[in-house]
């Protein structure tokens, strides 16, 4: 097991390099017009484009270009020369709004999600599931924009139910709860549709097991059947969706809902850099991004293992 | 195991009839193209100790006869009526919850596909363990461990102590089925229903595991159905064979009743296409032409008579499963034809066979 952990942590770190390579590569070379032009932003001086080729090494070999962009990134000296803000600092700075917003919503739409699923799984074909269904298709089928503007006009502009938006830090828990709710759950209410969906058809194929058949002619209940035969050998989808959609929204994914909330986190932030354009910001947040994603996915792998020790043994043995 | 072969093996109920006893069982599906009666009919008993083999094509109804034992075919859209006795108990009406307590402790089952009949994610030991445990939650898991190993050593896995820990996927697919067994044992059964249980595995490996079940059905007194299309297979180790097709019971006796004096033309079929090492080798080997009819859509009358070579006018009246030999009343068949008519047709080139159609 440490040996097929060891092994993954070294591949994420390869992809994590192949990441930052193509971002610099797209965000430096690709482009047809001069890079230090497009950092220094859209009402920039001739001397500044001088002091950013400078700064940036834009008049080096490439090699030397990209040491020199990862070393100020990852040394936060970048500076979005529209706002004069420096970005690791907003980033890190976003990140507790994000977090917040990201955390809560991931639990309250894998308790839905699981109970749900469950639920339509195990009575499928019957009203139950039926009506489990339409409620999942209807949430999956609302936009976070729309919904998340729905719920901000009749709960909190018509009827006052929730404090107007933004974000209020943990210190006042009751005041960052309160403040967070509606957020929570137009992010939550899609993902707990959809991943209720996909517990459910992948709850059916198990079903349909030999094991699972085994499990019920040794006289195991029907719900020690279900969960220690069918939940547990169904929960590889959920996980690998799990893995994807938690690390682009903690990554600065969240665009709509934090702008839509006022939430300022590492989404918002993204949302502004990508209004105006502005270079240093969109580089550094798709390298956070990025990372994230590599992250969970990691963490996802590492999740597959302790689930199925076909796949902890079978790398190792290699 | 603690307990003695003769306690294990629970006698026949007090009031002296079959430990099992199965009643005109009929189990129906609705499926989107209307109702299938899988099983239509099926009466017959087994006594402690005794080896009782199920035999017919895929589609004859004979694994639907052995889960519904158990109630394992219970669902919205089957249809179970009949009776099954288990020691004079009626099973068929048993709430889901009572019939668990009856799964496994006192009827154990065991599958075709040892490959996927074990859950990949647990250790064997683990699977053992949880069959004893969901009988008994009073035993800890460190004895009910204990017992697995000794289990697992009992059916054949070497160094059992290690390999409990195994997990299935580590096992070869003869010990995944001795797994299997072991696990069946576990809480030393009455019963031991075995469905297709060689299928699946090599010809070596068949033979150690059918002698395995025969071991347990001697040394326990375990009463077993085992279900399979292999003649060789029931010839090796049933007392008592069942002939299946389409639905029903076609023809029953004991084993020598069946080899030697079969009474229905599909269990000529069956032996014909036998291939026995003691014989003559024909230059081809003989098969039954046509296919399994469709449940959906049974011949009227017999239901072999689209296959049968020796079809006359009777045939589409539905033959009842009688004991049409005088001097044995336990040989039962559903054939219209006269025994002596049969004695005569059934010989081919000095074997049993079917004849091919001109």
């Amino acid at each position: 097991m440490l040996r097929f952990i060891v092994r993954r942590l070294f591949g994420a770190i390869a992809v994590l390099f192949a990441i930052s390579v193509l971002v610099f590569l797209i965000f430096n070379v690709v482009p047809a017009t001069n890079p230090a032009q497009r950092i220094a932003g859209k009402n920039a001086t001739p001397q500044l484009i001088e002091n950013v080729e400078e700064e940036w090494g834009f008049n080096k070999s490439l090699p030397e270009q990209y040491w020199t962009q990862m070393k100020l990134i990852f040394t936060g000296k970048v500076v979005s020369y529209n706002s004069h803000v420096n970005v690791d600092t907003r980033i890190r700075e976003g990140i507790p709004a994000t977090a917040s917003l990201c955390i809560g919503a991931a639990i309250i739409w894998l308790s839905f999600g699981f109970l749900f699923g469950f639920l339509s799984a195990v009575r499928a074909g019957g009203f139950t599931d039926r009506a489990l269904t339409a409620l999942a298709l209807t949430g999956i089928s609302m936009p976070v924009f729309w919904l998340a503007s729905i719920l901000l006009y009749y709960l909190t502009y018509k009827i006052e139910l929730f404090p107007a938006s933004g974000y209020e830090p943990l210190s006042d828990p009751g005041k960052w709860f309160s403040h967070l709710i509606l957020p929570w759950v137009s992010l939550a209410i899609l993902y707990a549709g959809f991943y209720s969906r996909v517990l459910r058809s992948s709850m059916l194929d198990v079903m349909n097991e030999d094991y699972v058949r085994t499990a019920r002619a040794k006289g195991l209940s029907s719900r020690r059947v279900m969960v220690r035969h069918v939940l547990r050998n169904s929960l590889i989808p959920v996980i690998t969706l799990f893995g994807l959609d938690f690390g682009v929204l903690i990554g600065g994914g969240a665009i709509v809902t934090e702008s839509l909330f006022n939430i300022e986190g590492v989404g918002y932030f993204a949302a502004e850099a990508l209004a105006t354009q502005d270079f240093p910001s969109i580089m550094a947040l798709s390298l956070f991004g990025a990372f994230f994603i590599v992250l969970f996915n990691t963490f996802v792998d590492f999740a597959y293992a302790y689930l199925d020790p076909r796949i902890r043994l079978g790398t190792s043995a290699t | 195991m603690s307990a003695t072969p003769e306690t294990s093996a629970i006698r026949a109920d007090a009031s002296g009839g079959p430990l099992l006893a199965v009643e005109d069982l009929r189990v129906g599906f609705a499926t989107e193209d209307g109702r299938v009666q899988a099983v239509d009919g099926v009466t017959f008993e087994l006594e402690p100790g005794e080896v009782l083999a199920i035999v017919g094509e895929s589609g004859s109804g004979k694994s639907v006869t052995a889960q519904t034992i158990i109630g394992l075919t219970r669902s919205p859209n089957s249809h179970i009526e009949g009776s099954v006795r288990l020691s004079g108990e009626e099973l068929t009406t048993q709430s889901e919850s009572e019939l668990q307590k009856v799964r496994g402790s006192k009827i154990a089952m065991i599958f075709q596909d040892p490959m996927t009949s074990l859950n990949p994610v647990y250790s064997v030991g683990k699977q053992i363990v949880e069959a004893i445990r969901a009988h008994d939650s009073s035993v800890k898991k460190s004895k009910a461990r204990e017992q697995a190993i000794e289990l697992l050593g009992a059916v054949g896995i070497p160094d059992a102590e290690r390999r409990v820990d195994d997990y299935p996927h580590e096992f070869s697919g003869g010990m995944r089925q001795r797994a299997m067994i072991a696990m069946g044992l576990a809480l030393e059964p009455s019963v031991l229903i075995a469905d297709e249980p060689t299928t699946a595995l090599d010809v070596t490996i068949q033979a150690q595991i059918l002698h395995l079940i025969q071991d347990l059905n001697r040394s326990r007194g375990l009463a077993t159905i085992l279900i399979t299309h292999d003649l060789g297979v029931v010839a090796e180790v049933a007392d008592r064979v069942l002939v299946m097709y389409g639905g029903k019971v076609v023809e029953q006796g004991t084993l020598d009743d069946i080899f030697y004096d079969p009474q229905h033309p599909y269990t000529w079929g069956l032996l014909g296409s036998l291939t026995r090492l003691d014989q003559p080798r024909p230059h081809r080997l003989p098969q039954i032409s046509g296919a399994p009819p469709s449940l959906l859509n049974l011949p009227k009358g017999c239901a072999f008579r689209p296959r049968c070579p020796h079809e006359f006018g009777k045939c589409k009246e539905v033959p009842g499963l009688d004991a049409r030999l005088s001097e044995d009343p336990g040989h039962r068949d559903r054939c219209w034809l006269q025994p002596e008519q049969k004695r005569k047709l059934r010989e081919i080139e000095g074997r049993i066979g079917l004849e091919e159609p001109a």
